[in-house]
């Protein structure tokens, strides 16, 4: 739906629903700052919206080659935005590389921005082109703008007497000025966060300002853009928003987490990515208390976050798949221990070090299964990048109250994706109670809650609870070192009784869409958008399609049975070969079908409606 | 009027009623009833004592102190304590490790938190051999030595762990002999008033899959020859007579014998708190060369270097006193935000 008015000048604006915009070009030319700046300022205009940002692993691959290419997509809409979008609306290539990578996914007739002067017979070789794409016709489908960014940027600011490869750095917001104009976005949040951001280096902020304005009066006084469009605001709840990446609500979630435990937050981490910008942001954050260790490796990363939970802290440690293989065997200590830790596995393709910088979901049933013995631990997954503060505060709710270590399974793709997000009060966060024992009397390290099964936190420093933990099996009740055959097998019962028994202690899973009918999605994590947007667009066609996101995955919703029993089929689309998949067909004797992408890519809406119409023929 | 006084502990206070499962004629006994005594005299509330340990013989150590304590994993002891001592920087944190345990799995952890000067006393058994798995060769056995994994003996360099300690930037680095009891229990008191990290090295007997492998140094005829006692201020001198001396000749040591010209005025005074680096490094290489005997006692103890936890604090405290304590209602909303009106 789209209406149309003419400006004065005569040319037309356009109001229309959503768009896709893709900023693309090289590592260096600063991609993911536009592309960041576009959201923000869309975001404060009161869209809804969904961004994918995929850059490589290298930090700066060979200038205009393929693998050097990053890009930064944002879907934003006045009505509810599910996906980052299958395809580009809008399509801003800096170079023949980026425009080479990119291409395929821009929409017949999309709007096509191209740097005309990095279109040279050297740009065209490292991009590994033969024909000059913007002389053989072969962008004839789309509406092709080849501008001189180059030229023009280094025009704009002339006048400051700038060194040409400083000037250069400037041409991304030449870009971003020319999609200002083109989305009729106000310039304004940006100057603001220009202005705060390198309030120390004034030229800076001139020179990208000015790059900035020139963009934006290029396409006004130019007569190449005969159309602009007008997205209006979604009518999301009512409320206060910011714009949040799923690394930076996990690390909000911790603090608000701690701050309700009224404990200490400890995080032992080690860099790695797409899991560093936990560190990076919990280490701001020292006016809360905070206390971040950069530790020498993934192995004292967790184990000084288990010494962190054993003095009394809220320990937890931040990783991805490779750095969760390190960290294995102190998961098993603190399943033994049976203190209160939260890890975050921020999933990225594997095996080995595999897609550093790609998303994947493949570590689940690494997460469920992945240590030596029965070593049970419950496993969470946020949904969405504002879910993961949320998740923080659960999974710190359960470790806490049951003494257990807790996994959250984030992935590249939440990490950082970021989404308009409602912001909650104080008021709104769950209480999280922290009893330390203080009590000698009839004190044992092993004598648990007859509810929760958890045994007391008796932290150092408490007169008269001098005790020994550690990873050797112990006595019931005692805690002391005990191998008999009798007590060990009570021991791993009652850690997974435990664990078993917090099903009793979270919501039922709930079905979205239709209650009963014809096919059900089964799935977890970051595919949440793609699935909910094809779930609706299915149900538009009269289909009946019901949609069960699971935010628990160990133990499981006690109802989750039985809601697999209500739709003729069951579908399991998951980022890996099958893993959640193989869970349901062995917990509850289901047909279930799998439908695995493999590709460091989310779904796409697309494709899973593709895969539900397979299924209902 | 009344004060608020410690209670008078004894030995027995740190004693467990847990069954000692250490092979008897185990080097441990001892330095578990040193510990004991020492901890008793140090006026620290017994609540206040944490022992972490990792995997090995000398790792089973938490269980027989009637302390807190915490039996971890191989060689993670260092770094667990380092999380222990972050959060709580009041508590008196002691990790007890062997060669294996600290040297082997354990390496990083261990000069990781020796440079950041953790304020840990760390007390490694060093017994040149794996007990535990029942005699394998350690990354302290000497060259070729026959092992169970080596029956044609060990191409691997041994380390010196006193240079290891030293190289890893340590503030307090000291080694003390399982039997030497009055000579363990002054060393561990030291270590005890040390600010920052206490390295000690205790030289301890494994007799069953060891035995007597430090035994140029314990038997008692030999001891004197083969030892020299470091203390601060004071020159080095050993022999059964006391007529050796370490003297300094150019950048390098020498023995010499007393008399003939030669007064202990020419001798090198040991200075702990030497601040080259290469003092104790020449100090500790003395046991590798013919005719020079092994120091034990205090190598360096350098108490000028802040505690890595006394600097994590102040930073917080610094942060806090600069914007105020943190105020989550203003931190939701922190950044761009919109509001969206009914």
């Amino acid at each position: 739906m789209s209406s149309t008015l003419a400006d004065i000048s005569g040319r037309k604006k356009e109001t229309i629903d959503k768009a896709v915009i893709r900023f693309c070009g090289d590592s260096g030319d600063g991609m993911q700052i536009t592309g960041s700046q576009f959201t923000n300022t869309v975001a404060l205009y009161g869209n809804d919206l969904a961004t994918l940002p995929d850059f490589p692993a290298e930090i700066r691959a060979p200038a205009g080659t393929l693998p050097g290419v990053s890009g930064f997509q944002v879907h934003f809409s006045s009505s509810d935005v599910y996906t980052p979008g299958d395809s580009v609306d809008a399509l801003i290539a800096m170079n023949p590389a980026a425009l080479k990578m990119n291409l395929p996914d821009l929409k017949t007739n999309g709007i096509l921005i191209v740097n005309l002067d990095s279109f040279k017979e050297t740009d065209l070789r490292k991009a590994q082109i033969v024909q000059n794409p913007l002389e053989d016709h072969s962008l004839d489908g789309y509406r092709l703008f080849a501008v001189e960014l180059t030229k023009l940027t280094r025009a704009s600011l002339k006048e400051l007497g700038l060194d040409a490869k400083s000037m250069d750095r400037c041409k991304n917001f030449f870009a971003l000025g020319m999609c200002y104009w083109l989305y009729n976005r106000s310039m304004q949040p940006t100057l603001r966060w220009l202005e705060d951001k390198f309030k120390n280096k004034p030229q800076l902020v001139e020179a990208n300002k000015l790059a900035m304005q020139a963009g934006y009066s290029y396409c006004e006084a130019t007569e190449a853009f005969q159309i602009s469009y007008e997205i209006p605001p979604a009518k999301l709840q009512p409320g206060v928003y910011r714009n949040i990446s799923g690394n930076a609500a996990l690390a909000l979630g911790f603090v608000a987490a701690s701050q309700q435990a009224g404990i200490t937050l400890f995080l032992g981490s080690y860099p790695i990515t797409p899991a560093s910008d936990i560190l990076h942001e919990l280490s701001m954050y020292k006016d809360f208390g905070v206390t971040t260790f950069q530790a020498e490796d993934e192995i004292a990363a967790v184990t000084s976050a288990i010494g962190a939970a054993y003095a009394g802290a809220l320990g937890i440690t931040s990783t991805s798949g490779p750095g969760m293989a390190l960290k294995t065997e102190a998961l098993g200590l603190a399943v033994m221990v049976e203190l209160p830790l939260v890890i975050c596995d921020i999933q990225r393709g594997g095996p080995s070090t595999g897609l550093p910088t790609k998303t994947e979901q493949a570590d689940l049933l690494q997460a469920l299964f992945g240590r030596n013995s029965e070593a049970p631990i419950p496993v969470l997954a946020p949904a969405t990048p504002g879910d993961c503060f949320w998740i923080a505060l659960e999974a710190s709710r359960i470790a806490i109250k049951y003494m257990v270590p807790v996994i959250i399974l984030s992935d590249g793709y939440l990490a950082n994706g970021s989404e308009p997000w409602k912001v909650p009060t104080v008021e709104d966060l769950p209480a999280i109670p922290v009893h330390f024992e203080t009590n000698p009397e009839g004190f044992q390290p092993y004598k648990r809650d007859p509810e929760t099964l958890a045994r007391p936190w008796a932290i150092p420093g408490t007169p008269g609870l001098e005790h020994r933990v550690g990873g050797i099996e112990k006595q019931d009740v005692t805690g002391n070192v005990n191998y008999e055959p009798l007590n060990h097998e009570h021991m791993v019962r009652t850690r997974a009784e435990k664990v078993e028994g917090i099903a009793q202690d979270i919501p039922d899973a709930v079905a979205e869409g239709d209650p009963s009918g014809d096919v059900l999605i089964v799935a977890w994590g970051s595919t949440h958008g793609p699935i909910t947007a094809a779930m609706k667009a299915q149900r538009a066609k009269g289909h009946r399609i019901g949609h069960v996101h699971l935010r628990y995955l160990n133990p499981l919703p006690k109802n989750l049975g039985d809601l697999l029993k209500r739709y003729k089929k069951v579908l399991v689309p998951e980022m890996n070969m099958g893993q959640l998949v193989m869970l349901l067909r062995a917990k509850f004797l289901v047909d279930a079908q799998s439908y695995g992408k493999i590709q460091g890519k989310p779904f796409k809406q697309s494709e899973i409606e593709a895969k539900i119409e397979e299924l209902l023929d | 009027m009344t004060t608020a006084t410690l209670p008078v502990y004894t030995k027995k206070d740190f004693q467990t009623d847990q069954e000692i499962r250490w092979c008897p004629g185990c080097g441990d006994y001892a330095i578990l009833s040193a510990v004991q005594m020492v901890f008793a005299e140090l006026g620290v509330p017994r609540e206040k004592f944490v022992f972490i340990s990792g995997i090995g013989c000398s790792s089973r150590f938490p269980y027989y102190m009637n302390t807190f304590g915490f039996h971890t994993i191989h060689g993670r002891a260092p770094a667990v304590a380092t999380g222990i001592k972050l959060v709580r920087p009041d508590l008196d944190v002691w990790v007890a490790t062997g060669d294996g345990d600290s040297l082997s799995i354990g390496g990083n952890h261990t000069i990781h938190m020796l440079r950041r000067n953790v304020g840990l006393k760390v007390l490694m058994f060093n017994n040149k051999i794996y007990g535990l798995t029942k005699g394998q060769f350690s990354p302290t056995s000497e060259i070729g030595k026959k092992t169970k994994s080596t029956p044609y003996g060990t191409a691997d360099r041994p380390f010196n762990p006193i240079s290891l300690a030293i190289g890893s930037e340590a503030t307090f680095v000291a080694r003390s002999v399982d039997i030497f009891q009055q000579h363990l229990k002054e060393t561990l008191r030291k270590a005890a008033a040390h600010q920052g990290a206490a390295y000690v090295e205790i030289l301890q007997n494994c007799n069953i899959f060891n035995d007597g492998a430090w035994q140029d140094i314990t038997e008692k005829d030999a001891r004197s020859e083969h030892v020299v006692h470091l203390e601060h201020g004071k020159p080095l001198i050993f022999g059964k007579k006391r007529e050796k001396g370490i003297r300094m000749n150019g950048f390098d040591l020498e023995v010499v014998e007393l008399g003939n010209g030669i007064t202990e005025n020419d001798l090198l005074v040991h200075d702990e708190q030497h601040p080259r680096a290469a003092y104790a490094f020449l100090l500790a290489h003395m046991e590798h060369r013919e005719g020079f005997p092994t120091p034990i006692g205090v190598l360096r103890a350098w108490n000028n270097v802040p505690r890595y936890e006394d600097l994590i604090a102040q930073q917080i405290r610094d942060v806090q006193a600069k914007k105020g304590k943190g105020d989550l209602a203003k931190l939701l909303r922190a950044g761009d935000t919109w509001e969206l009106k009914a």
